[in-house]
């Protein structure tokens, strides 16, 4: 009885199921995987002011500008003539909770009946199990798969955001990840898992990106924020990445594991906040450990290597909201957004844009609501909130993040040396877990 | 380093030069662009040339570029660029090392830069306009120049309330204020003081503006005004506002100064080579098929469109009856005479000059000196925004809705229309029509409008009258794609558009093309021609530019009808309205010479809202009060009707505020009191109060709620709101929080609850992130609060609870409270957690026995019932603005969501429903589906997130079940004439 269309084991057959473009190699990888399982997977990468558009046409305009992206880019793409619209399927994650981003999956079902597409299976993919459809399971073979694929991502992102500012060869950087994703990915087609071969991938993967020739010169490092598809992806936000290396900076973006984490950790803090879900909570508690345990080994490697920064382990990024904000705020992005503004500080980025759509709600308290007591806490921290939005422009925006990398020239050579190392020691927060 | 550097600026709306000599300013020019900003910075920097150029011969001069519209410029002339309020701290760093901090207004920005402990800028966010444009946009508005805005704003004796968020709201305020007859002098210092406000709140959030403060900038240069109201506000002496000669080009000579270490070296001739060829950068911008191919296809559709006429006829010709129709619009003023034969005899469109009044009265004579004896006006109507006020001044016999006017008017030019579409000044107004009448009714919120007045302000900028832009725009080759969205993003888009490369006509095609989307996706909401129907008349002034009609018809896809009269039809309408009248009470020709309107300003003391009244007065003796939510505070104090007419609204008002303790409630021992808990009335509080009230004066606590919201509470607040685009009644929370602290209590107390009370019905039941986690944030940003463990401040107590388990919410409230320290037990907290519940839910079904009560009342006194259904705290008057009780004068009987919800089945529905606040909106649909007589109308606070996912469904809910949808957005905003529309008009759709 359910009311939506299933995506049946028929379908999985003849059926392309589409993936949004939220991270480009991540989803990659992930959309791989599901090919791996027999599910025709392919991941949108079109861009333009038309997907915008069709997203205006068929969502309501105050809802938040990532449903406006992703869905037009869904029926921007059925409208395209590539596909068969009879043999479509879309995908989209979902991670269930009090933000009206849950509603994504409703509203994508709307905007295709109103487009005329009402056929098109949608598929729900979410760990919470909101839907069922036969053609596509989600099995645990399947998950552990698509970890990697997020860790590999995390991985080729953080490491060619490290390098591409410096490279001596424009492009170097680019390249070699490109390069690394299409051999994973076919790696992942073919090969039994093996975590050796993992971890091995992953020593290759850092020594690859070390051996690229680079100028030593000192950027401000500019951390990026926010409401997860703004802060990510380049559709989202006005390929703000490419933008800040053009200003002569270093943008650092945490990854998607720790998204990933936060949603795990969020079923041990119901527990404890509300006493709800005590079985969950011991599901979650089982699989922030081995979580941990992975994100720890991929740490290992980077820092065996040394000459990249490496990623923040997730317990120390947990413990640093600690007296800002409870981790009771889990809607949206939550506790996690202000912890990772914190992480950046403490890594030594200079600056951090906060992004998120327009009017977002959970960004209202975490973002911009956190940066008074941040600032206070760390004088010398700059942040800066940037909206994102289908009529906002890209003018607007460049101009104030142009005013915090001006400050940011400023301090510079005003201020002695900063030092870029951690002086922070966080109390591991493992025990409160 | 050089001797010479040059700073130049091009802002949004000018060009500035600054020419210094060892680090003094020697020369510096300022001019508007008109947006040709190659062609305007290379004419002065000719001038430079032909000025400076002999003096300095072969000397080579550093050059810096800044500002908005210059990067594009920068860039092509390979010209260092220098961020502006980068270029503003330089300058101040250097020359003004004394300097606390800088308030620096431009055409489109807004800047703070605090110099106390390190240098802290700040900008205003995109959705922020209140600047020098809006200073503009405002002065058109009340048809003045902006000196002479300046100087009436001198001799200002009140300020109005207007709105501070963005321009577009300011507008909205105004508005009104100007139809009801407010002293322009008043109304200019209240836009000033607006501009204030929204300065201050949205940059300095908090952060106190003190010591010797700079201003910077055109508007703070020109407008003395202006700068007496910031001094005010921040209680500045004339020591601390310093205004420095150099204000004007600021930017520029911090430029410039910049350029000394960081400058590009060429000489001053070489600059202008340079400029002169760079040329346009190459064009990123996405462009739009023009709207005609050619000249013919233009020719054909000019043809099509004229065949849309009404007859007219001299009026020297003509003897015998005829009727008179008003249109007193938001700021156009139209007038019709027909004849018996429906032919019109004279018309009228025009600005009403922020005086509809005067204008209306010249109108009247020049008509009547046109009748002679030979025609007798034997009826007259008026409609739009002022008709009330012109039915008053001048007598006129009928008052129209403006929505009957207008489809009265449509069905004379196409008797099966199905759909009008209708763009005014200020408003979109689009109606459906089926089976004869009125049954779906679209208007603009305050957000959205992009409406005429917004294409002739882009005109002006650029230098152009109305009609030579829509006339340039009708053969653009390349239209520019600006999407859709409000005036405020427009601009910076058209900035975006312009830097870019686009021609003014590409800009003109661009805006009408954004005019007609915004007017389908965002206020109609349609996805396909067809629903809109085969048959659609468009009208109003702004489809007077045949290029918005032409990008009408081309988005839409297929032919419609634009009557000659497209301007009129309001006034065409209420002219055939009056024609079944026989007599006319209009004023008399001979009164005319000698009317005057005279307005005076009162606060009414009928009750706690004390709303602004507008008192007008005519010579005729009659008068006009205006700004009034309510009829009480017009009869002496006396309400109309009888007392006993429920309405939930004023229940729960009630109900809730006498919760709070007062200390003349006796019976209260002070010695046994444990202390006092304030509890902000605000957000979810509206309806969880009870249980909080239960359990803390079970335990011992005295309880204070802060009252109900009004103006000053959110003044109070408003300071520390730091995200502008959250809701209001978030908003209102600072203020209530401020408050209690005042009040001295001794904590006070906001839970913070991800999950609200589960009802039936719905697959959760969450609270929204800002009612769930509002406390995160007020605990960061309000100085007058303390964190939990009490340093400084007020205590403030925010636990995180599960209200859906009594076990879970004493043993939350027991480890909050301090345990075993608490001096409570266990057991003490588990009774008073029954208590509360026990409080609790006897609100709630308080509430629902009422609903049911009111609902037999209407039934049994025959009247209607509205539900007007929203969240819990739009029953705070500052949040609803008084609609309830708007309905109430209206005839309805004013029930709640919550009251009625649990009469009904949760309907289906398509999206996820799992808030527990806007489930009751569902339910409460379906009940208003269920029975004839009750209409369902949706408050939509602007800023509410959910309500984009509610509203689609809540409408779709209602039109499946044949009722009429209305949605009402309210925000800050204080305009009950455009609800009143609505009502009325949703009242005369059902009733017909």
């Amino acid at each position: 009885m359910p009311n939506y269309i299933q995506f049946t084991k028929k379908m999985k057959k003849d059926y392309t199921v589409l993936i949004p473009n939220m991270l480009p190699v991540h989803f990659d990888l992930i959309a791989r995987v599901m090919r791996n399982y027999g599910i025709r997977a392919e991941v949108l990468h079109t861009t333009g002011p038309q997907i915008g558009e069709r997203g205006l046409k068929y969502v309501h305009n105050d809802t938040c500008y990532p449903a406006i992206l992703v869905i037009g880019q869904f029926i921007d793409a059925i409208e395209s003539g590539k596909y068969d619209p009879r043999k479509v399927a879309l995908v989209l994650f979902q991670t269930g909770g009090g933000c009206r981003a849950s509603n994504y999956i409703s509203l994508l079902r709307k905007a295709l009946e109103r487009a005329g597409y009402g056929y098109v299976p949608v598929i729900s993919f979410s760990l919470a199990g909101i839907e069922k459809h036969s053609g596509f399971k989600t099995t645990l073979g399947m998950l552990h798969r698509m970890l990697y694929a997020v860790t590999y991502g995390d991985l080729l992102m953080t490491l060619s955001a490290q390098t591409k500012p410096y490279e001596t060869n424009k492009g170097d950087a680019e390249r070699l990840a490109e390069s690394w994703s299409r051999r994973l990915a076919e790696e992942m087609g073919r090969r039994k898992l093996s975590y050796r071969r993992v971890i091995k991938n992953y020593r290759a993967i850092v020594g690859d990106f070390a051996s690229i020739p680079k100028a030593m010169s000192s950027k401000p490092k500019v951390g990026i924020v926010g409401e997860i598809f703004v802060k990510f992806s380049p559709l989202g936000n006005n390929n703000l990445e490419d933008f800040l290396l053009s200003e002569g900076a270093e943008p650092v973006v945490p990854g998607l594991f720790d998204f990933c984490m936060y949603c795990v950790c969020n079923g041990i803090f119901d527990k404890e906040l509300y006493g709800i879900g005590p079985i969950k909570a011991l599901f979650s508690q089982a699989a922030y450990r081995f979580l941990l345990n992975k994100q720890r080994d991929l740490i290992n490697v980077i820092k065996e290597e040394g000459s990249f920064r490496p990623i923040t382990p997730f317990d120390e990024v947990v413990s640093l909201a600690e007296g800002f904000i409870s981790y009771g705020v889990k809607m949206g992005e939550g506790w996690l957004l202000t912890a990772e503004m914190l992480e950046l500080y403490h890594m030594g980025a200079e600056g951090v844009v906060c992004t998120q759509p327009f009017g977002c709600l959970p960004n209202h308290i975490c973002g911009k609501g956190m940066m008074k007591p941040l600032k206070e806490a760390y004088p010398d921290l700059n942040i800066i909130a940037i909206d994102y939005d289908a009529g906002a422009s890209a003018v607007n925006q460049q101009n104030r993040i142009k005013l915090m990398l001006a400050g940011l020239r400023r301090d510079d050579t005003t201020k002695t040396e900063k030092t870029s190392e951690s002086n922070f020691s966080p109390e591991l927060s493992e025990s409160k877990l | 380093m050089n001797k010479y550097t040059l700073g130049i600026d091009i802002g949004s709306t000018t060009a500035k030069l600054a020419l210094v000599k060892d680090g003094e300013l020697l020369v510096s020019r300022y001019e508007r662009h008109l947006s040709r900003v190659r062609e305007k910075t290379l004419e002065l920097i000719s001038d430079m040339v032909n000025e400076y150029g002999d003096k300095l011969g072969s000397e080579s001069v550093g050059i810096a570029l800044s500002g908005s519209a210059g990067l594009g410029l920068a860039e092509a002339a390979g010209i260092p660029f220098v961020q502006e309020v980068a270029a503003t701290t330089e300058l101040v760093r250097r020359r003004y090392p004394d300097a606390n901090a800088v308030i620096e207004l431009g055409g489109e920005d807004a800047k703070i830069i605090f110099f106390d402990k390190g240098i802290d800028e700040r900008m205003n966010g995109s959705c922020a306009g209140g600047t020098g444009a809006f200073i503009d946009q405002m002065a058109t508005l009340l048809d003045v120049t902006v000196e002479q805005l300046d100087e009436m704003s001198l001799r200002a004796r009140r300020i109005y309330p207007i709105a501070s968020r963005c321009g577009v709201f300011a507008k909205t305020d105004v508005q009104p204020l100007l139809n009801q007859g407010a002293a322009k002098e008043d109304i200019a210092a209240s836009i000033y003081q607006a501009v204030v406000n929204q300065t201050i709140a949205g940059l300095a959030q908090g952060r106190k503006i003190g010591g010797r403060v700079l201003f910077l900038g055109g508007p703070l240069h020109f407008c003395a005004g202006l700068r007496r109201r910031f001094m005010e506000t921040l209680k500045l002496s004339d020591d601390e506002a310093l205004l420095p000669e150099e204000a004007l080009c600021s930017v520029a000579l911090g430029a410039a100064l910049y350029a000394t270490e960081n400058g590009v070296c060429m000489t001053l001739s070489e600059l202008r080579d340079k400029v002169a060829s760079s040329g346009k950068s190459a064009s990123t911008v996405s462009t739009l098929p023009p709207l005609f191919a050619s000249k013919i296809e233009y020719e054909e559709f000019a043809e099509r469109h004229a065949r849309a006429t009404a007859p007219t006829r001299e009026a020297e010709s003509y003897s015998g009856k005829a009727y008179l129709g008003v249109d007193c619009g938001s700021t156009t003023t139209k007038l019709i005479l027909l004849s018996e034969n429906k032919e019109i005899l004279y018309s009228f469109y025009a600005s009403n000059r922020g005086d509809p009044v005067d204008v209306i009265r010249e109108q009247l004579i020049k008509i009547y000196d046109l009748c002679g004896d030979r025609i007798r006006i034997c009826g007259s109507a008026a409609t739009g925004y002022g008709e009330e006020l012109i039915k008053h001044a001048f007598g006129v016999d009928l008052g129209v809705v403006e929505t009957i006017a207008h489809y009265t008017a449509a069905q004379y030019f196409m008797p099966n229309v199905e759909f009008i579409l209708d763009i005014g000044g200020q408003d979109i107004k689009c109606f459906r029509i089926r089976k004869g009448a009125i049954d779906s009714i679209m208007l603009n919120e305050a957000c959205s409008s992009g409406c005429g007045s917004f294409i002739e302000t882009f005109a002006k900028n650029m230098g152009y009258s109305a009609k030579e832009f829509a006339e340039i725009g009708l053969f653009a080759e390349r239209p520019v794609n600006l999407g859709s969205r409000c005036t405020v993003f427009m601009n910076s888009s058209v900035k975006q558009a312009q830097k870019d490369g686009a021609e003014a006509e590409d800009i003109s095609a661009g805006l009408s093309v954004s005019v007609v989307k915004n007017a389908l996706y965002k206020v109609i909401r349609a996805t396909s021609p067809e629903e809109l129907g085969e048959n659609v008349v468009v009208q109003g002034g702004t489809f007077m530019n045949d290029a918005v009609l032409r990008a009408f018809e081309r988005e839409l896809g297929r032919d419609v009808v634009r009557p000659a009269i497209a301007g009129l039809m309001g006034a065409y309408g209420a002219a055939l309205r009056s024609m079944k009248l026989t007599e006319s009470s209009l004023i008399k020709r001979e009164s005319l010479d000698s009317f005057e309107h005279t307005s005076k300003a009162v606060v009414c003391k009928g009750c706690q809202n004390h709303c602004r009244l507008t008192v007008n007065r005519f010579s005729t003796g009659k008068s006009f009060i205006s700004g009034n939510r309510c009829e009480k505070g017009l009869n002496g104090g006396k309400s109309i009707g009888s007392e006993d007419v429920p309405n939930l609204y004023e229940f729960k008002r009630k109900r809730i505020t006498s919760l709070s303790y007062a200390a003349d409630d006796g019976g209260d021992d002070t010695n046994k009191t444990r202390g006092t808990i304030g509890i902000p009335l605000a957000l979810g509080v509206y309806e969880t109060a009870p249980l909080w009230h239960g359990i803390f004066t079970s335990l011992g606590y005295r309880v204070v709620l802060s009252g109900m919201s009004t103006r000053a509470t959110y003044e109070k607040g408003q300071f520390t709101i730091p995200s502008d685009t959250a809701c209001y009644p978030a908003k209102l929370m600072h203020g209530h929080v401020a408050e209690l602290c005042e009040r001295g209590v001794d904590a006070i107390f906001y839970p913070c609850l991800t999950y609200n009370v589960k009802e039936e019905g719905s697959s959760n039941h969450y609270n929204c992130p800002v009612v769930a986690y509002y406390s995160e944030l007020l605990a960061g940003n309000l100085e007058c609060l303390g964190r939990e463990d009490g340093d400084g401040g007020t205590r403030f107590f925010y636990p995180y609870l599960n209200v859906n388990s009594k076990r879970a919410l004493t043993s939350e409230l027991y480890k909050a409270l301090g345990g075993r320290n608490s001096g409570l037990t266990r057991a003490q907290v588990r009774r008073a957690v029954n208590k509360g519940f026990e409080e609790y839910n006897e609100y709630m079904s308080a509430v629902r026995m009422e609903g049911e009560r009111a609902l037999d009342y209407a039934r049994a006194a025959g009247r209607r019932v509205m539900i007007l259904a929203g969240r819990p705290y739009h029953i705070d008057e500052e949040i609803c603005h008084g609609v309830d009780k708007l309905a109430e004068s209206l005839g309805f009987v004013v029930v709640s969501e919550d009251s009625v919800a649990h009469l009904a089945e949760a309907p289906h529905v398509r999206v996820l429903n799992q808030w527990t606040y806007h489930s009751r909106l569902y339910k409460a649909a379906a009940y208003a589906v269920a029975h004839p007589d009750t209409e369902l109308v949706q408050l939509v606070s602007f800023g509410c997130g959910v309500d984009a996912i509610t509203t689609d469904e809540v409408r779709r809910i209602l039109e499946e079940g044949g009722k009429v949808s209305t949605q009402i957005k309210i925000d800050e905003i204080t305009n009950l004439g455009a609800v009143k529309i609505r009502l009325r008009s949703l009242l005369a759709a059902i009733e017909k």
